[in-house]
């Protein structure tokens, strides 16, 4: 099923959340790599234009993202977690999606303020222009400098995310990573008619 | 974007050569012909050599070089048989940024640590009009050489100096200077103001 219900997460949720992580695992490697590692510098030139089109492409994908937060419906939060560990759980995907937002902005800011004016041609196909901002030095390191700090922040929520992730798959041995992965959909669908969760229901409780 | 050479800078263009070109030509009639400019003369640091790179979305990087030599000679009997040399020297280029320039400077582009010179040798000139040629040479710059060719207009002569205006598109790909295409064009357009002194 596309949409979500009390019991999980449906196609449309899973598919983006999925689609983004990792265009957002790309773009951290790629931003270290182009900035960071000593290249050649045509392929540093190229790689820098990959990144703010890939970058575009995650900013796209994260504003859908939010809208479809706001407007779809969210599963119970999985059984067996406390109050602390769901809110926890909450506030984390908010600053992840907001993040999500904030970090490609900013990267367009930094395109669009560079007094390199180098255009951003999506892939090659068409231009998006640049934010109207003035160009200058300062404004440029500036905004390098936002974007490097939310890019990292978002780096540090991610692998938190993760690990907490993987902390309820491997320790707790819930439902948290499971309603997330595709397998996890067509089984909460089976589940709903079932009336048992299978997931669950094979597994020894902690 | 601040570290080193940033991107790409939008440099990526680059460049090439400048190739001169001269011809005489001359214009007819009450004008003087071309036995007035026939002659040898160099060329002098008040030339310029500017060059524009388009880029997607209209707009560019332009730029001039700000070192280069050369020579030529305008046949006395026959302008079809006159010649020029020109030697650029691309650590000179100059675009308002030094970053575009490190950039232009670097192995994305010159490799002015390997080739320091783009240099042009006529082996064809034609004449095309009263004050105008085509002068056709070989461009040899970052290792390879290959045919180009500019148009020439006579802008003005006197006894001791000669200028012309000389026009030409480059592909730079040919050259291994391909980088940052397609966003900046793969040609550089060359409008250059060459003074020549009599020697
Ligand atoms: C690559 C490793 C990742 C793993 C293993 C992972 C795992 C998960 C899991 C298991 C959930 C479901 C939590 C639940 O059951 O309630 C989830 C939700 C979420 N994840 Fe990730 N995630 C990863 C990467 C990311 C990244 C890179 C982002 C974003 C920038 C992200 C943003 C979110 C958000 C916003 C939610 C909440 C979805 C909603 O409630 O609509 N995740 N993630
Ligand atoms: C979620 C999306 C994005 C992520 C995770 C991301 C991540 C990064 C990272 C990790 C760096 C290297 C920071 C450093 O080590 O200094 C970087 C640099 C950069 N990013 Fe992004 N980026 C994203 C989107 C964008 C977008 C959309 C653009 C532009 C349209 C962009 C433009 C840049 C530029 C120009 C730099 C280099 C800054 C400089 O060298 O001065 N980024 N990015």
């Amino acid at each position: 099923m596309l949409r979500n219900d009390k019991a999980g997460f449906g196609w449309v949720t899973i598919i983006l959340h999925w689609t983004i992580a990792a265009i957002i695992l790309a773009l951290l490697a790629l931003g270290f790599i182009m900035r960071r590692v000593p290249i050649d510098p045509v392929l540093q030139f190229s790689l820098y234009q990959w990144h703010k089109s890939l970058g575009f492409t995650a900013l796209g994908l994260a504003v859908v993202r939010a809208l479809w937060h706001v407007v779809e419906l969210h599963p119970k939060p999985p059984e067996g977690l406390s109050p602390l560990e769901q809110s926890a759980g909450s506030v984390t995907h908010i600053v992840l999606m907001g993040l999500a937002l904030a970090v490609p902005l900013a990267g367009w800011a930094v395109a669009s303020t560079s007094t390199l004016n180098i255009p951003s041609f999506y892939f090659n196909w068409v231009v998006i222009p640049h934010l109207p901002m003035a160009k200058s030095a300062p404004a440029e390191n500036l905004w390098t400098l936002v974007h490097m700090t939310l890019a990292y922040l978002l780096l540090a929520f991610v692998t938190l995310h993760v690990l907490a992730a993987l902390y309820h798959h491997f320790a707790r041995r819930d439902d948290v990573l499971v309603r997330m992965l595709p397998t996890g959909s067509r089984r909460h669908k089976r589940s709903q008619t079932a009336g048992a969760n299978p997931v669950i229901a094979g597994r020894k409780k902690p | 974007m601040t570290l080193r050479l940033q991107p790409s800078p939008r440099a990526v263009a680059l460049a090439l050569l400048a190739a001169m070109s001269v011809s005489p030509s001359l214009a007819v009639g009450a004008a003087p012909n071309l036995a007035d400019a026939a002659g040898n003369y160099g060329i002098t640091s008040a030339s310029r050599i500017h060059f524009t790179v388009a880029q997607a979305g209209g707009g560019g990087i332009a730029g001039d070089f700000g070192k280069f030599s050369g020579s030529f000679r305008i046949d006395r009997n026959d302008v079809d048989h006159s010649t020029v040399e020109f030697t650029l020297y691309p650590e000179s280029v100059k675009t308002g940024g030094k970053r575009t320039e490190d950039f232009l400077k670097s192995s994305a582009v010159f490799d002015t640590a390997n080739y320091s010179t783009v240099t042009f040798r006529s082996t064809n000139v034609k004449q095309t009009g009263p004050a105008t040629a085509a002068v056709e040479g070989t461009l040899t710059a970052r290792g390879t050489s290959r045919k180009e060719r500019f148009s020439v207009t006579l802008l003005d002569w006197n006894r001791g100096s000669i200028a012309f205006n000389i026009r030409g598109n480059i592909h730079r790909s040919p050259y291994g200077m391909d980088v940052g295409t397609p966003i900046y064009s793969n040609v550089v357009e060359f409008d250059m103001n060459i003074k020549g002194q009599r020697r």
